[in-house]
C-alpha cells in the first residue's frame, strides 16, 4: 500500500473517521446531540471536495480498486443523498425524541459501503462493499426498536438479504471456481481466452450474481421484502434505502457485467428480460391498489428497477449513460418524495394514506407544488427528468432491436401515471380536513430546492448531467 | 487420499440446497437464520476446494471475509430478533405479520 492508494480511498476514510467519531462521541456523551448532524455533514461535504480536490485515476490496491470518472459520478450521487436523507432524518429523530449518534455513524457506513460497491474491481469488494452497506441499513431499519413494525421490517429485511447474500456468494465461489481468480479483469481474461474450468461453471456462477443483485435493487420475483421495508422503516430511512443501495446496486452490477463479463454472458439475457418486463409490470399493478403513500412509492420503486434493468440488459454505451442518468433522476426525487412524506407523517405513523394529501395545496402550496413536480417527473411527463431519463433508455433499446420490451414499459409507464397523480388530484381538487399549514423544517428546505433542481433545472436544461453521465458511462466501454 | 474435486463440490451443493430449503419452510426466525449461516458455510467450502484446486489463496482469504461477515451478521440479527420478541413475545415468522402483505 502506498500513497497513490490512501489518496485513490480519501472520501472513503474521510467518511469512515468521522463515522468513528460520531460513534466516540456518542459515548462520551459530551457534545449535544443537536450538534451531531453538524459533524455528520461535515464529514459527508469534506468526502465531496475531496472527490474533485483529489482526483485519481486508474487501479490502486494491488488492482482491487479502481477511480474514474465512472465512480466518481457515483461518489457524488452517494454523498448526495446521504446528505440529503441526513437532512430529512433530523427533523423526525427530534420530533420522535430518538437522535442519537448511532443513527448518523451508520448512515456514512452505509455510504461508504455504496463507494466501495461502485470503486470495486474485485468481486471481494464488491461483497464487501455491499455487506457494509446492508448490515448498516438491517440496523437502521430496526433503529426504532420499541416500535414493532420497525422490528419486523428489519427482520425481514435482514433474513431476506442474507438469504440473497448466500446466492451472491455462491456465484462469486463458483465463478472463482471456474476462473481461479476473482478480479474483475481475470475473469475477463479466463473467459475471453477461454482458460476456464468450464463454461458452465461460470454461466451459473454468474446467473447466481443476477439473484443476488436482483434482491438488492428489488426485482420481482425478489421484491417481496421491499413493500414491508419500506412501509415498516422509520420514513426517512425508507428514503435513504429507496435511493442509495438501489443505485448502489445498479452500480456494480452495471460494472460487474460490462467489466468482468464485458457483456458476453448472453445465456442469461432472455431471463433478464423477462424479470425486467414482470418487474415492472407487478411494480405498478400493484402500486394502483396501494393507499398508503409509503407503500405505493415501494411499488413505485420496483417498477423504476423495471425499467433500469432494460438498461442494464441492452448493455450498449448509450443505455449505459441513460442508465447513470435515471438513477440520478430517480435517487433525487425519490428521496424529495420520501423527505415531503416523513413532514405530512403525523404522530405513530399516522398521516401516511391518501386522504392526509387532501388540500394541501391550499394548506402548504410550495410543498404541494414540489410534491406534484415529484410525481410528474416519477410518471415521466415532459419537462422533468424523469421524462428524459426514461426516453434515453427506451430510445438506447429501441437502437438495440428491444421494441417488444419497450412497448412494455411504455404501456406502463401510462398505467403509473394514473397513481402517481392520485396524490395530485388529492392535493389540488380536493378539500383539506384542517387548514393549518404544514410546517417545513429549514432542515428539509435544501432537499427540497435540489429536487426542484433536478426534477425541473435538468429536465429543461438537461446538457450538464447528459454530458457527465456519457463520459462516466464512456469510463467503462 | 485426494478427495476430487467435483465431490466437495457436489457436498457443498447438497449444504447450500439444504439452507435453502431450511429458509424456506422453516417458521421460527432462529431456524431461518441458521439455515443461512449453513448456506454460508457451504460457499466457504465451495472457495476452499476451488482455492485448493487453483493452488492460490484467493479463495481462503475469501473465506475469512465469509466469516467476519456471519458474525456481524448474527450479531445484528439476534439483537433484532430479541427486540421484536420484547415487543411481540414471539419468534414465530408466521406470527409476524404487523406489515400487510
Amino acid at each position: 500500500m502506498n500513497a497513490a492508494d490512501i489518496l485513490s480511498t480519501l472520501p472513503e476514510l474521510v467518511l469512515t473517521v468521522t463515522a468513528l467519531g460520531l460513534l466516540l462521541l456518542e459515548v462520551m456523551g459530551k457534545p449535544p446531540r443537536a450538534r451531531f448532524v453538524w459533524v455528520a455533514l461535515g464529514g459527508v461535504g469534506l468526502a465531496l471536495g475531496l472527490e474533485f480536490a483529489v482526483p485519481s485515476e486508474g487501479q490502486f490496491y494491488a488492482g482491487m480498486i479502481s477511480v474514474d470518472l465512472f465512480t466518481r459520478f457515483f461518489n457524488v450521487l452517494f454523498l448526495t443523498t446521504a446528505a440529503g436523507s441526513l437532512l430529512i432524518s433530523v427533523p423526525y429523530l427530534r420530533r420522535t425524541l430518538e437522535e442519537r449518534g448511532e443513527y448518523y455513524a451508520l448512515t456514512l457506513f452505509a455510504t461508504v459501503g455504496m463507494m466501495f460497491m461502485a470503486k470495486a474491481h474485485d468481486l471481494t469488494i464488491t461483497f464487501l462493499g455491499l455487506e457494509l452497506l446492508s448490515v448498516s441499513l438491517y440496523i437502521l431499519v430496526a433503529f426504532y426498536r420499541n416500535r414493532v413494525r420497525s422490528n419486523e421490517a428489519g427482520l425481514k429485511y435482514l433474513l431476506l438479504g442474507a438469504f440473497s447474500t448466500g446466492f451472491f456468494l455462491f456465484g462469486i465461489a463458483l465463478i472463482y471456481g471456474s476462473t481461479g481468480t476473482t478480479h474483475y479483469d481475470g475473469i475477463r481474461l479466463a473467459i475471453g481466452s477461454g482458460e476456464q474450468l468450464s463454461m458452465a461453471l461460470t454461466v451459473t456462477g454468474f446467473g447466481l450474481l443476477i439473484i443476488g443483485f436482483a434482491f438488492k435493487v428489488a426485482l420481482v420475483p425478489f421484491h417481496m421484502y421491499a413493500p414491508d421495508v419500506y412501509e415498516g422503516a422509520p420514513t426517512p430511512i425508507t428514503a435513504f434505502v429507496s435511493t442509495g443501495p438501489k443505485v448502489a446496486g445498479f452500480a456494480a452490477f452495471l460494472k460487474v457485467i460490462a467489466t468482468a463479463f464485458a457483456f458476453t454472458t448472453q445465456h442469461w439475457w432472455g431471463i433478464l428480460w423477462i424479470l425486467a418486463a414482470i418487474t415492472m409490470t407487478v411494480g405498478n399493478i400493484t402500486a394502483l391498489r396501494q393507499d398508503n403513500l409509503k407503500r405505493m412509492l415501494a411499488f413505485s420503486g420496483v417498477a423504476h428497477a423495471g425499467y433500469l434493468a432494460i438498461a442494464i440488459m441492452v448493455g450498449s454505451a448509450d443505455s449505459a449513460f441513460a442508465l447513470l442518468f435515471y438513477l440520478a433522476a430517480y435517487a433525487i426525487t425519490t428521496l424529495g418524495a420520501f423527505g415531503i412524506v416523513s413532514l405530512i407523517e403525523g404522530e405513530d405513523e399516522s398521516g401516511l394514506d391518501m386522504d392526509s394529501y387532501r388540500g394541501l395545496a391550499r394548506r402548504s402550496p410550495y410543498l404541494a407544488g414540489v410534491f406534484a413536480l415529484i410525481m410528474l417527473s416519477l410518471a415521466g411527463f415532459p419537462p422533468t427528468a424523469g421524462f428524459l431519463g426514461k426516453f434515453f433508455i427506451f430510445s438506447a433499446a429501441i437502437d438495440e432491436g428491444y421494441t417488444w420490451l419497450v412497448i412494455i414499459a411504455v404501456v406502463n409507464s401510462l398505467i403509473s401515471v394514473y397513481y402517481y397523480l392520485r396524490p395530485v388530484v388529492a392535493m389540488y381538487m380536493q378539500e383539506p380536513a384542517d387548514e393549518s399549514a404544514v410546517a417545513v423544517p429549514a432542515f428539509i428546505v435544501p432537499v427540497l430546492l435540489l429536487v426542484v433542481l433536478v426534477a425541473l433545472g435538468l429536465g429543461l436544461f438537461p446538457m450538464s448531467l447528459v454530458k457527465n453521465s456519457i463520459a462516466a458511462a464512456g469510463s467503462l466501454f | 487420499m485426494v478427495v476430487p474435486l467435483h465431490h466437495i463440490i457436489a457436498i457443498s451443493g447438497l449444504l447450500f440446497t439444504i439452507g435453502v430449503v431450511g429458509v424456506l419452510f422453516r417458521r421460527s426466525a432462529i431456524i431461518v437464520f441458521m439455515s443461512v449461516e449453513i448456506m454460508l458455510n457451504a460457499v466457504n467450502l465451495a472457495f476452499v476446494a476451488f482455492s485448493r484446486y487453483h493452488g492460490s489463496v484467493d479463495g481462503q482469504v475469501f473465506v475469512f471475509f465469509i466469516m467476519t461477515l456471519a458474525a456481524a451478521e448474527v450479531a445484528v440479527g439476534l439483537a433484532i430478533i430479541i427486540a421484536l420478541y420484547r415487543n411481540l413475545r414471539t419468534a414465530d415468522l408466521s406470527e409476524i405479520h404487523e406489515l400487510k402483505h
